[in-house]
This record gives structure tokens, C-alpha cells and sequence, in this order.
């Protein structure tokens, strides 16, 4: 079930977005083929998973910020049928981070996908109901057709990948 | 008469200078957002959720807001209802006042635009607008000419030439739409990291938890929104919806119907002031999240009244996602600036503006909705968009004041219209009393309108253009022709009524004896009984009142008929689409669906009877009857109407199955829907309409040119110089004529 899910997602996202699959223990390898360096980022809350040993600067300030070619923040949610992910703000600079690099990676625990729009709305409403103040439902690179061809990377990334840890 | 040629001169020069590009993004649109629709299979049963949603919310507007100030004052945030634009205006500054603010950044709000908030506050603060097509309108110091694609009237080499005139450059742009945009988004994002105030629009409001949606693909919105540690959402008091679950149909329709994609590529759902750290270049530091501010301003501005008005009230339920704008041929040539209106423009546009701001611009609209109805499946949450714009024409037509020559008009055709009425329309909303003068003499009627003085007469008081045709009149209408040969079929299955429609009766009785044919030929037999005009003829000039006294006259000579067990037989498409939809409008519930029910399209009903059993030998083919059949081509257009109804592929699969061998054409309205191509000021619209059929249709040669509806048969004869025929003249037989 688990894999199909990850499968769909993958597919939703061919040639919008790249999809890495890695196990919590291959963390670290699998990001450092996914960023470019200078990378800065926030905290990851997924269990075993920590940016503590790449070379993602985790206390970045905003010129640190729009200095850096990659942002690299946790997910909260993978809405499989859609290549969606939603990206949860906190007391961190997640948000500018994930939108003022050119790069951008989320970090995305398997076990966080869900299988279409429904079910992400159910997980959604309990966490505005519980508080939560922010999700971005993010799906692929910004982009604009204002100037008569569609784009990629406006106000926010030019490329973004998912890194699917599947073993949480 | 003069204002008429001014209008078609307006119409001219912005077809040239902007139709080029607005057709060729529109059309794109929405070849992308049908495609994207069709093969989405949740659509119909999202668009239900979608427009219950709206409904129950207009309805508990009142109790919404209530609820939705205390969720926002509970996040930290300030709520603030305002009355009118200049209500609004006022809080805004004051708002900006507080915080000291000089420099405000915009993400792209057609509320913003209504309340007109960027020349109220230009003397005294700097306004920039982040969204890059909002940014070039900007910079032109022009009004957004689409809904979601404000600059979709420009090309890129328009672009490249307006940025290198306003700005002082050392390499002046080419007309690369990524050189043009890296540019923009370099100008508008440095403003964003030095402003002092982000204001966005709201897609969506959540009353429960106070949270808002914006739905963008470019990143400024949420740029706007979180790097300033002000930020002002303005938004209008319809937004409102319970709960954040109740996004989800809106979410997954918004983008299908608006651009084509599945999604955008940023839903943001806020209930700000947000918790993210604000970013301060300046000092390099990350200030507390407390020091953010956060403002709603819920602007009413005429929108509870709509609330409290039957017919408006569903303008309410649009989410703007602005793909009645591209699904309207009209709109594929003109673009928003050829409708006008203040702010809104084309489609639910009439609405909105009758509502917000004056009826005199609403009115100018409306009459560019040919009623040809290809918005009303692209609407995610199911508006009836040709009926407002009805509406509208039928208020606008009852504010004019009297004019010169009404005394002449009201003795000729007395109906239920104000005396101001146009001569225009009050000529094309009451076509049946022409028609029946006409077919009085039909030989003489003909003979006087093929001459000039006939033709400067129209063109002179009803503004028909001297470049149309008229149809002649029959020698002899279907009726006649009917009653001296009576019926055919003894001891039948089924009988019918056939509606005599005012084209096919007066004009081509044709199609009817050819209707009346191939039904005989199936064992059904047929009467023709005497049946008003449906009312779609004033109906289409906005004359409500006199289209309802036609549709319970015509329900009053049918009903007799549906109650004996006869089904109605229709060869009009806009008529059957009257008898279908609109009649729920003019009708009395009850007799609306007992109507509907028993109305059937010539070709569906001639479909149905070969399903149940009918033999489809009986009827004639390609190379005539029976037997011997050939490979006969067809290039077909259905109507626009049919197609709405959803009926159009039972002629597709009658002909098909009769051995034709068929191609089609399905380009929106072709530009005539009844009277408005003949009407001078937009005949030149109608015929850059007609063009994209034209090159939809292609060549004909060796093709028999099928049409269904009477206004296309009339554009694709002046398109191809030849007579186009109805495709029940393809099945039926010859023997039975007389
Ligand atoms: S009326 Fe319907 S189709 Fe038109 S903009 Fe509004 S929601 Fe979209």
C-alpha cells in the first residue's frame, strides 16, 4: 500500500519534481545528492532523521537566507494523487526558507503521505482545530505565464525536490 | 444611428490591438481547462459540494462573520467589516497609519481593485504590485482586462516596449518572455524585502478558525503575506465558508476551471497573524513572530443587497476563478476591455458589476452575452451566468428613457416592456409579430427587403447591418403546407407534436417537412398545432416580462398535448434549450418540469426511437434510401446550446449510424446566437467570431455542411458562401412529401 502511495506520488510529480526515496539511516547521503551547496534550513522533526551532520546551516539568518542556492524544511503532509506536500510553519524561519531559495527540499516522512485530497483535508482540519496557523499546499516549483510562456521560479523556488524517508 | 457606429469603431480598434493576444491566451485556457475537466471524474460530484457550500453560506452570511470575528480576534488578529470602497480605503490607511508604514507591497485582489485602493493611497504611500502580470498593468497605468490574468491583453514584445519606455534601462529588454520576466521579478522582489506592509486578497475565509486561502502559482502572495510584519487581507464578505474541510471540493476545482492545472502550485491556508519569525534584511535578524499584525477587512459594498436579491444572489457563489471569461467567444475576440465595466468584466463579470458599482456599465455588457450558454458547464460551483446577464439587460432596458419613435413601435408590437425600450431590441424581441406581417405576403415582404431603402430603414432605426442577408419568407409556412396534407400515419405508436419554431415555420418550412418525414417514417405520427414563439427571441434582448407571458402562452397550448401522452419534438436548439432550462426561470416549477420532461431534440428523439426498436432502414442515407449506401462526408457544427444540453452526439450517433461518415466542429458560439450578429454594432464581432469556425471547420468541399441551429446556419452561410442544411434533412426520406 505504503510503496503504491509513494509510486503515485513520483508519477504526479515526473518532470515537475524530483522525488528522493531514501531509509532514515541513508538520510544524510540522500540529502547531500539533493541540495546545492550554500544550504541552509530548519529542523526536521522526523525521528532519526537530522540535518545536524550535513552541511545545511540549521540558524540561518535572512542574508544567510538569500544567500543560499538550496532551503532544505520538513513536510508535514504528501498528498500522493496530486505530487502535493504541505509545508507547516513554526517558530522557525521555515517559511522563508522554503521560499526565498532557489532550491528547495522538503523532507517528507512516509508514513505522512496520504492518498488524495479527502483524507489530506481530514488530517488538515484536525490541525487548524488544534491550532496549527499555517499549511502551504505546495505542488511543484512556483511559476507564472505573465509574460506569454509558462515559467518556472518566480517569488519562490525554481526547483524543488521531496526527500521520502520511508522508513518512518 | 451614430452611438451604434462608435461602438462598433471602439470594438474594431480593440480587436486589432489586443485581440490578437487575448484570443490566442483565452483559447488556450480553455482547451487546457476542458481537457483537464473531462478527464476528471469527480468533477460533477465536486461542483454539487462546491455549490451546496456557497448556497448555505450566502444564507448564513450574517451568523459567519459573527463567528469568524471571534476566531480571528481569538489568533490575535483584527476584524473589520467595511460598508463601501471609501469605508474601506479609510480603514486601510488607517491601518497603515498606525504602523507608521510608507511602503506597501500587493499580491493581485480583484477587490483591491474594485475598491479602487491603489489611487486612493498612491499620494501618500508606495504601492507595488508583486503579482508580475497585476505589476505590467501597473506599470501602463491600466484596468486588468481578465479575471486571473490581468495583463492577458499583452503580448511579450507589448511588454518588452512598455518596460523600456517607463524605465531608464542601459540594455533594453528583447521581448524573451524569461528575460521580461526575470526582470519583473527582480524589481517587484526587492520592494518585497523593504516594505513595511504585504496587503493580499482571500480566496476563501474560515469563519471556525479564522484562517484564509490564497491560491497562487508565482510566490508573491505568500511573500507579501509573511515578510512584512504588517499584513492587510481585503476581501469580500461572501468569502466567508464554516470550515476549513469544507475548502477541500474548492480546492481540488479552482485551478481545473481556472487555468487548466490540477492545482496551483501554492494553496496557502493562514490564520495569521502567523507564527513564522519575521525576516528583517535590514538588520539581518529574524524578529518574534509577536510583533506581526494581522487585518481583515471583510468589504461589503453592495454585496449584502445582492444577498437580498433573488436574481443576483448566485453571483454570490463565484469563487472568480474567471473561466467564463475564456469559455465566452465573445471574450476570445474583445477581451475584458470590449466589456467594459469598472472593475469585473465578461461572463459572471455583468454581475458582479450590477451589484458593486453602476447598472449602466452592467448593462453595456450583458448585451455581449449571446446567451450561448458554453460557460455554464465550466462554472465549478453550476452559476446560470446567461440568465444574470438576462437580468441585467431586462433592468438596464427598464431604466432607459422614452425615445423618439416608441409611438410607432408600441402600436406595432404591444408587450410588457417599458416604454424606453431600444427600437433594436424591441424589433428583435418581438420577430414573431415581423414575421407574421411578413408571411402575408411573403413575395411582396421579400421583394422590399432586398432594397436598399429596406436596408437603410433597419439599419437606420433597429440597427440591423445592411451586410446581412435576411432570410426570405416560404411561400408557404410548415403549418400551411401541414394542414393541406394532413397527417400520414394510421394507427401510429406514438404521436408527437412538432414545435413550429418562427424560423422554420416562416423562413425554411424545409426542415419541418423533413422532420415531419423522418418521424413519419419511424411510425410516429405527427401534429403541428398552433404554438407562440418561445420567448427566446425576447428573452434575448432582456425583455423578461414579455419572454414570461410567451413561455405560459406556449405551456398553455402544449400542456394538453403532454397530458394526452405526446411528447414534444423540437428542431430549434436554443428553442428546446427555452423548453429545458430557461423555462425554470419563467414557469411555475411544476409546469417548468413537466415540460422539460417531455421535450426532446428532433435528432435525440429520432435516436430514441431507432434504440427502441425502430427500423433504421426506413429512413434515408448517404446515397438516398435504404440500400446502396455510400461513404457520404459531413462537416458538421452542432450549437452551442445543444451542446450545454448535452444532446448534440445523439445527431453524431443518428448520422453515424445511418452510414455518414462525420467530422465536427466545436468552437464556442459562432458568433450569431440569434439576433446578434445581425445587429450592426457587433457584426464586425460576430464575423472575427465566425473566422475561428471558419478555421475550426476548415474546407468543405466535397462535404455536406450540416448546422443544427438557425444562427448558425446563417454565419456559416456567409462564411462559406453556401447553404448550410439541418441534419434531419440528411434522414429523411423523400417519399411522404408531396
Ligand atoms: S462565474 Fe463561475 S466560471 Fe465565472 S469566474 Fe465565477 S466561479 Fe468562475
Amino acid at each position: 500500500m505504503g510503496t503504491d502511495r509513494v509510486a503515485t506520488f513520483e508519477a504526479e510529480l515526473e518532470g515537475v519534481s524530483t522525488v528522493h526515496r531514501t531509509a532514515a539511516a541513508d538520510f544524510e547521503e540522500t540529502l547531500a545528492g539533493a541540495i546545492v551547496e550554500p544550504a541552509v534550513g530548519t529542523d526536521i522533526p522526523t525521528e532519526d532523521v537530522s540535518l545536524a551532520d550535513t552541511p545545511v546551516e540549521t540558524a540561518p539568518s535572512p542574508a544567510d537566507v538569500l544567500a543560499a542556492e538550496t532551503g532544505v524544511t520538513p513536510a508535514g503532509l504528501g498528498v500522493a494523487n496530486y505530487g502535493t506536500i504541505t509545508l507547516p510553519a513554526s517558530e522557525e524561519p521555515r517559511e522563508v526558507v522554503s521560499l526565498y531559495c532557489t532550491r528547495h527540499v522538503a523532507v517528507l516522512a512516509e508514513s505522512d503521505l496520504v492518498a488524495d485530497m479527502p483524507a489530506a483535508y481530514d488530517r488538515l482540519s484536525e490541525d487548524f482545530a488544534a491550532g496549527t496557523d499555517t499549511q502551504i499546499l505546495a505542488t511543484g516549483p512556483s511559476s507564472t505565464a505573465d509574460m506569454g510562456e509558462l515559467l518556472r521560479g518566480v517569488h519562490g523556488p525554481h526547483e524543488t525536490h521531496v526527500v521520502v524517508v520511508t522508513d518512518r | 444611428m451614430s452611438s451604434r457606429r462608435d461602438r462598433a469603431d471602439d470594438l474594431r480598434e480593440l480587436m486589432e490591438s489586443e485581440g490578437e493576444a487575448i484570443g490566442g491566451n483565452t483559447q488556450l485556457i480553455n482547451q487546457l481547462t476542458a481537457e483537464n475537466v473531462g478527464s476528471f471524474d469527480r468533477y460533477e460530484e465536486l461542483r454539487e459540494e462546491a455549490r451546496a457550500t456557497k448556497e448555505a453560506a450566502i444564507e448564513n452570511l450574517p451568523d459567519l462573520i459573527d463567528r469568524l470575528e471571534e476566531a480571528v480576534s481569538a489568533n490575535g488578529g483584527q476584524l473589520h467589516v467595511a460598508q463601501d470602497a471609501a469605508d474601506a480605503n479609510r480603514i486601510i490607511e488607517e491601518i497603515l497609519d498606525e504602523r507608521g508604514a510608507e511602503k506597501l507591497v500587493k499580491s493581485k485582489s480583484m477587490t483591491t481593485e474594485e475598491l479602487e485602493v491603489n489611487d486612493h493611497l498612491e499620494p501618500d504611500y508606495e504601492v507595488v504590485e508583486t503579482d508580475l502580470g497585476e505589476y505590467v498593468i501597473q506599470v501602463a497605468d491600466e484596468t486588468p482586462s481578465h479575471m486571473i490574468g490581468p495583463a492577458m491583453h499583452k503580448s511579450a514584445a507589448d511588454i518588452a516596449d512598455l518596460f523600456n519606455d517607463a524605465f531608464d534601462l542601459e540594455e533594453p529588454l528583447s521581448d524573451d518572455p524569461a528575460e521580461l520576466t526575470e526582470f519583473a521579478r527582480e524589481r517587484v522582489g526587492e520592494h518585497i524585502l523593504d516594505a513595511d506592509a504585504g496587503m493580499t486578497g482571500a480566496n476563501f475565509v474560515v469563519a471556525e478558525s479564522g484562517s484564509i486561502m490564497l491560491v497562487t502559482n508565482e510566490g508573491n502572495a505568500r511573500k507579501t503575506a509573511v515578510t512584512p510584519d504588517t499584513h492587510i487581507a481585503v476581501t469580500g464578505v461572501e468569502k466567508v465558508v464554516p470550515t476549513v474541510s469544507d475548502l477541500q471540493p474548492f480546492t481540488e476545482l479552482i485551478a481545473r476551471t481556472g487555468t487548466g492545472q490540477d492545482i496551483t502550485s501554492y494553496v496557502s491556508l493562514l490564520s495569521p497573524p502567523v507564527d513564522t519569525p519575521i525576516p528583517d534584511f535590514e538588520a539581518d535578524e529574524f524578529r518574534p513572530a509577536e510583533e506581526r499584525d494581522f487585518h481583515l477587512v471583510l468589504v461589503d459594498n453592495g454585496r449584502m443587497a445582492m444577498r437580498e436579491d433573488e436574481d443576483l444572489r448566485e453571483t454570490l457563489y463565484c469563487i472568480r476563478c474567471g473561466a467564463c471569461n475564456n469559455a465566452c467567444a465573445n471574450f476570445q475576440s474583445l477581451g475584458g476591455h470590449g466589456f467594459g465595466g469598472e472593475t469585473y468584466t465578461g461572463g459572471i463579470g455583468t454581475g458582479w458589476e450590477a451589484g458593486v458599482h453602476e447598472m449602466e456599465g452592467a448593462g453595456e455588457m450583458s448585451e455581449l452575452c449571446t446567451g450561448c450558454s458554453r460557460c455554464v458547464p465550466k462554472c465549478p460551483v453550476k452559476i446560470d451566468i446567461p440568465w444574470i446577464n438576462t437580468v441585467v439587460q431586462d433592468r438596464t432596458n427598464r431604466d432607459a428613457e422614452p425615445g423618439d419613435f416608441d409611438f410607432l413601435v408600441d402600436g406595432l408590437t404591444p408587450d410588457e416592456e417599458p416604454s424606453g425600450l431600444d427600437l433594436q431590441k424591441r424589433f428583435f424581441g418581438n420577430i414573431e409579430t415581423v414575421a407574421k406581417l411578413g408571411s402575408l405576403a411573403p413575395g411582396l415582404a421579400n421583394a422590399l427587403a432586398d432594397t436598399s431603402l429596406a436596408d437603410w430603414l433597419l439599419e437606420r432605426f433597429v440597427g440591423v447591418d445592411e451586410r446581412r442577408d435576411l432570410p426570405e419568407f416560404a411561400g408557404e409556412t410548415l403549418r400551411e403546407w401541414y394542414g393541406a396534407r394532413g397527417p400520414r400515419v394510421d394507427d401510429p405508436d406514438r404521436e408527437v407534436v412538432l414545435y413550429p419554431d418562427l424560423y422554420t415555420e416562416y423562413f425554411e418550412p424545409e426542415r419541418g417537412k423533413a422532420a415531419v418525414r423522418a418521424l413519419e417514417a419511424l411510425g410516429v405520427r405527427v401534429r403541428i398545432p398552433e404554438v407562440p414563439e418561445s420567448g427566446r427571441a425576447p428573452l434575448s434582448q432582456g425583455m423578461v416580462a414579455t419572454a414570461r407571458e410567451q413561455a405560459e402562452r406556449v405551456h398553455g397550448a402544449l400542456v394538453g398535448h403532454v397530458d394526452d401522452g405526446r411528447d414534444v419534438v423540437i428542431i430549434e436548439p436554443s428553442d428546446l434549450a427555452m423548453f429545458r432550462s430557461d423555462y425554470e426561470h419563467l414557469l411555475p416549477e411544476r409546469s417548468h418540469e413537466r415540460l422539460a420532461e417531455h421535450s426532446y431534440d428532433v435528432m435525440e428523439y429520432i435516436y430514441g426511437l431507432l434504440e427502441n426498436g425502430a427500423d433504421a432502414d426506413a429512413l434515408a442515407g448517404p446515397a438516398g434510401e435504404g440500400e446502396g449506401r455510400g461513404d457520404e462526408r459531413v462537416a458538421y457544427h452542432s450549437h452551442c446550446q445543444q451542446r450545454t444540453l448535452g444532446v448534440e452526439r445523439y445527431t453524431t450517433a443518428v448520422l453515424e449510424e445511418l452510414g455518414y461518415e462525420l467530422r465536427e466542429s466545436d468552437v464556442e458560439c459562432c458568433g450569431m446566437a440569434g439576433s446578434f450578429g445581425y445587429k450592426s454594432e457587433y457584426y464586425e464581432v460576430s464575423m472575427d467570431v465566425g473566422k475561428r469556425l471558419r478555421a475550426d471547420l476548415g474546407d468543405v468541399a466535397g462535404e455536406e455542411l450540416v448546422a443544427s441551429g438557425t444562427s448558425c446556419r446563417t454565419q456559416l452561410d456567409a462564411l462559406y458562401d453556401r447553404a448550410a442544411t439541418h441534419p434531419v434533412e440528411l434522414v429523411a426520406p423523400e417519399t411522404g412529401s408531396r
